[in-house]
């Protein structure tokens, strides 16, 4: 059952997405190291930081993606998972500064001497081993969102409640670890990291490891999430996304099924984290503000939802126009992301990729011998829009109307 | 000592003119003005206990118009002309005759020399004043001279509350003077243990920290039992009382609070009740109006600066009209196509606010906007033990008023009818001729324009930055989430329950703590009543 699955999960467009991920995991660290700067090919180190970055972001967007695009749960709060795997894998890199930061102190970080603390506090224990801290890293996104689903899904609070309730939730972070006797280095967050594994942070060859190590993880967040989308379980998660009630009635446990989802996409969002830390250097509470995680619901839009590529493309092109943009027209870039907001749910509800599938079905349309009488491409796009929100298709004919909050 | 004798023959002199002159004290005064005069005119040429002769005696006159010549004399304004020997008053200002205070001719300054005083005098004017404006006529002027007796307790005060008291007939002027009085003896080492004992319930009557921390000072070693045991009750009673102001002003902040969230979250609610629609760019709809009204008093102030009082008036409708005109806009240009997707209208109305914030920043600047506060709306009034500030008072009021013509809105006009009907079932008002995509625009645009109402209100007391709405957006949703979109009542009570809540956590929890306990427990509260506390009965199915 388990080669099942993995043949099913390999199949389709699945296994180029992996193998072109390996690819570069490979390929780009190569190019940096191997070709000696100067030469056509050499890519240079910053790109090769900046790039890890964006495969991060791919990786969170993935994650929102699994739970929005394939079970209709738009968390508004994702970047709390993200955010929380980043602290685990920051409290690991505090801890291996040792006696090098400013204070000299060997067990206690540079802020908690300056604030004064005697001890180390008790969730700061363990974090100088790696497969302790990268445990966390797992572990506490997913015990959250495990905690957060089971009351949210069980009392079955859907639609924008849940959205707006997972704000709640990462808002509340963000208070919570602004505030300097958290523990978590207050709004200063954590910085200043030295090592990892034993190899200086800075380093290039680190640097490439990084790069090669996100590359590989996306490359598995891919595997496993196409593994679950192209399962049975998936089919229920999309059943769960389209018609909520109707699969309940068919004898699905909905919570459940919401709840496995919603745990896993926060585990892959734990772990974007934990590699996005090191390759940036910092982690502060900034990253639990809401407007971060909403900035990721329109990567996922932007390359379309409930694709497994859709979301990795979404993630790096706006994060390249947002690396140019606030570079060379800071003033236009929060214009461009909020028309990118409104063009992407107005023109392009299925993104990029579903551009491309409508275009392709267009042209086979186009190109078929006989027009049929109701076969428009865009209105089946819109069908299966309605659907996905659980309408009835019966009103795919009608015109969109407003439906009153529940 | 000193200074009892003189206070003796003030008191002599007192109840002398008491007993011989049983009229009026304002009628007497007209009589001694030459008395005065000569007393006044003797100054220049007294020692240092000849003038303080003349000021028990100036005293004794009872006539209150002496009040500023003693007070010049105190302060080192009076002066005499060594020419002429008249004797002056000379502020930075103005020169101007001790007793009539008609202005006099400057002269030059070489000619005055100040008739000089010490410490010792000083403090018997001082004293002087306070007996003279125990006795003045005005009920102000005499509760203002006990406080102030009160304040520095001094036994030589004494004589004097008791004869003020003796004739004193204004409640409120007794009271002070008794609480003077008690002070004063509460303090004073030789005073019985009588006396003391019921000095106490007098003090412990007049609230707040001063009679507490009277009570603690009069605590020492010494301290008899029976006036230790009186003075402890009466502490323990005190807090108690004052615990119950701290609560009562808890409550008030708290009302404070909800009420800007009521404010900020109404329009939201009922956008969100009716169409369904999460408004994300709902605070930036509040941040407009606060600019709308920095535009309209800045308008004001460089071409009528007189109507400034008015800013806020004349601002009120023209918020509403610009935020209610963009929200139309909005709906009708973007929400309307994404009817049926609520998520997606999240996702395009976020986009909207960035647009919105960020073009607010390129026309006004990132930085804070000056907004300034009328007349009526600056400064603060005493309740009892509160200090409410007279913006926030207005805008309690404020938020009321908007919640009351929201409900008469609903209730008593024909788009409030439509907009329920289409609320409870869009398809059957439709099917009755109500042209359901003009509410929509209507709702829309109402929520908004009492957005703008908010931003106005909010100028009064927040920064007005282009980050402004940012600040209120995510608590606004709360208040939406956890009072439900049954009806407006759910968004009143959930505003001031999120309020009041959020200020009595935070003596206990701090202002950060306290927030985030209220929004876990709303993430809590929303897994117990998934559509929140007034939710529409019905038997809507969701998908």
């Amino acid at each position: 059952m388990i080669t099942q699955a993995l043949f099913r999960a390999l199949d389709k467009k699945a296994i180029w997405v992996v193998a072109i991920l390996l690819v570069i995991a490979l390929a780009v660290p190569a190019a940096n190291l191997l070709i000696p700067p100067g030469s056509p090919g050499h890519v240079p180190n910053y790109l090769v930081t900046l790039f890890g970055k964006y495969l991060t972001y791919a990786m969170l967007a993935l994650a929102l993606d699994l739970v929005w695009g394939y079970c209709g749960i738009l968390s508004l709060g994702h970047g709390a998972f993200f955010a929380l795997g980043g602290y685990a894998m920051g409290m690991y890199l505090m801890r291996q500064i040792g006696d090098r930061g400013v204070y000299g102190d060997p067990v206690l970080p540079d802020f908690m001497v300056f604030l004064n603390y005697s001890e180390l506090p008790w969730f700061w224990q363990g974090m100088d081993q790696f497969w302790f801290a990268m445990l966390m890293v797992v572990l506490v996104p997913g015990l959250l969102a495990f905690v957060f689903g089971w009351f949210a899904f069980r009392s079955r609070v859907t639609g924008v409640y849940l959205s707006i309730i997972t704000q709640a939730m990462t808002y509340a972070l963000l208070l919570a670890f602004f505030r300097n006797d958290m523990g978590f280095g207050g709004n200063n967050g954590l910085t200043d990291f030295k090592d990892i594994l034993g190899q200086p942070i800075t380093a290039t060859t680190t640097r490439a490891s990084l790069f090669a190590a996100t590359a590989i993880a996306l490359a598995l967040s891919v595997f496993i999430c196409s593994m679950i989308v192209n399962s049975k379980l998936g089919k229920v998660m999309i059943a769960v996304r389209d018609a909520e009630s109707r699969a309940r009635f068919l004898g699905y446990r909905v919570e459940y099924v919401k709840l496995f989802a919603f745990v896993v996409s926060a585990v892959i969002a734990g772990i974007a984290g934990a590699l996005y830390v090191p390759q940036v250097g910092i982690i502060n509470p900034g990253e639990f503000a809401p407007a971060n995680s909403i900035e990721v619901v329109i990567w996922t839009a932007v390359g379309g939802r409930g694709t497994i590529i859709g979301p990795i493309i979404g993630a790096i092109i706006v994060n390249m126009g947002k690396s140019y943009f606030t570079g060379a027209l800071p003033e236009l870039w929060l214009f461009a992301l909020g028309g990118l907001f409104v063009f992407v749910t107005l023109f392009l509800p299925k993104g990029i990729v579903g551009l491309i599938g409508q275009w392709r079905g267009y042209s086979e349309w186009r190109n078929r011998p006989a027009p049929p009488s109701d076969g428009a491409p865009s209105g089946e796009a819109h069908a299966s829009d309605l659907a996905e929100r659980g309408e009835n298709t019966k009103t795919v004919t009608r015109a969109p109307q407003p439906k009153p909050a529940e | 000592m000193f200074r009892a004798p003189f206070a003796f023959r003030l008191l002599a002199a007192a109840l002398c003119l008491l007993a011989g002159v049983f009229a009026p004290i304002a009628v007497s005064a007209q009589d001694n003005t030459s008395q005065i005069r000569e007393l006044i005119a003797a100054m220049p040429d007294a020692s240092l206990r000849e003038l303080e002769e003349i000021v028990s005696s100036l005293a004794a006159t009872g006539n209150t118009d002496v009040v500023p010549v003693l007070e010049a004399l105190g302060e080192g304004d009076l002066y005499f002309n060594e020419e002429t020997g008249d004797v002056v008053i000379v502020t930075r200002n103005r020169m101007y005759d001790p007793v009539t205070e008609e202005e006099i001719a400057p002269v030059g300054e070489t000619d005055l020399s100040r008739i000089r005083v010490n410490n010792g005098l000083r403090r018997d004017i001082d004293a002087t004043i306070g007996g003279m404006t125990l006795m003045a006529d005005d009920p102000q002027t005499r509760i203002s001279a006990a406080r102030t007796m009160g304040a520095s307790p001094d036994e030589e005060n004494i004589p004097l509350l008791d004869e003020a008291l003796a004739a004193e007939t204004d409640p409120a002027v007794r009271t002070a003077m008794e609480n003077a009085r008690a002070v004063t003896i509460l303090g004073m080492p030789d005073a019985t243990l009588e006396q003391k004992r019921q000095a106490v319930p007098i003090v412990s009557r007049t609230s707040g920290g001063a009679a507490i921390v009277t009570l603690r000072s009069a605590l020492n070693e010494d301290t008899p039992e029976e006036l230790r045991a009186d003075i402890e009750s009466a502490i323990a009673g005190l807090e108690q009382e004052r615990a119950f102001w701290q609560a009562a002003q808890n409550v008030w902040f708290g009302l404070s609070l909800g009420s800007v969230l009521l404010l900020a979250a109404i329009g939201l609610a009922i956008t969100f009740g009716v169409m369904g629609v999460i408004n994300m760019a709902h605070g930036e709809m509040v941040m407009l109006g606060a600019y709308t009204t920095y535009v309209v008093q800045e308008t004001i102030r460089q071409n009528s600066p007189e109507l400034f009082d008015y800013s806020l008036a004349i601002a009120l409708p023209l918020a509403f009209l610009v935020t209610a005109l963009i929200g139309v806009a909005i709906e009708r240009g973007i929400i309307r196509w994404l009817y049926g997707r609520a998520l997606e209208t999240l996702l395009a109305t976020w986009g909207l606010s960035l647009i919105l914030q960020q073009t607010v920043r390129s026309i006004f600047g990132p930085t804070n906007r000056q907004v300034g506060n009328p007349s009526w709306m600056s400064g603060s009034f005493d309740f009892y033990g509160l200090s409410i500030t007279y913006s926030r008072m207005w805008i309690v009021v404020f938020a009321i008023v908007v919640f009351a013509a929201l409900l008469v809105v609903l209730n008593r006009t024909s788009l409030g009818l439509q907009m329920r009907a289409v609320t409870q079932n869009r398809r059957m008002a439709s099917a009755m001729g109500i042209r359901t995509p003009f509410v929509d625009a209507m709702t829309f645009g109402l929520g908004s324009g009492i957005a703008g109402l908010a931003g106005v209100a909010l100028s009064q007391i927040d920064n007005v930055s282009p980050n402004l709405g940012q600040g209120y957006i995510i608590d606004s949703f709360m208040v939406v989430v956890f009072g439900g979109v049954g009806n407006l009542w759910g968004t009143l009570v959930g505003a001031l329950t999120l309020g009041i809540a959020n200020k009595f956590l935070e003596p206990y929890a701090g202002a950060v703590l306290g927030k985030i306990l209220i929004l876990v427990f709303i993430i809590l509260f929303i897994q117990r009543r998934p559509r929140g506390l007034f939710a529409l009965k019905g038997r809507a199915v969701d998908a």
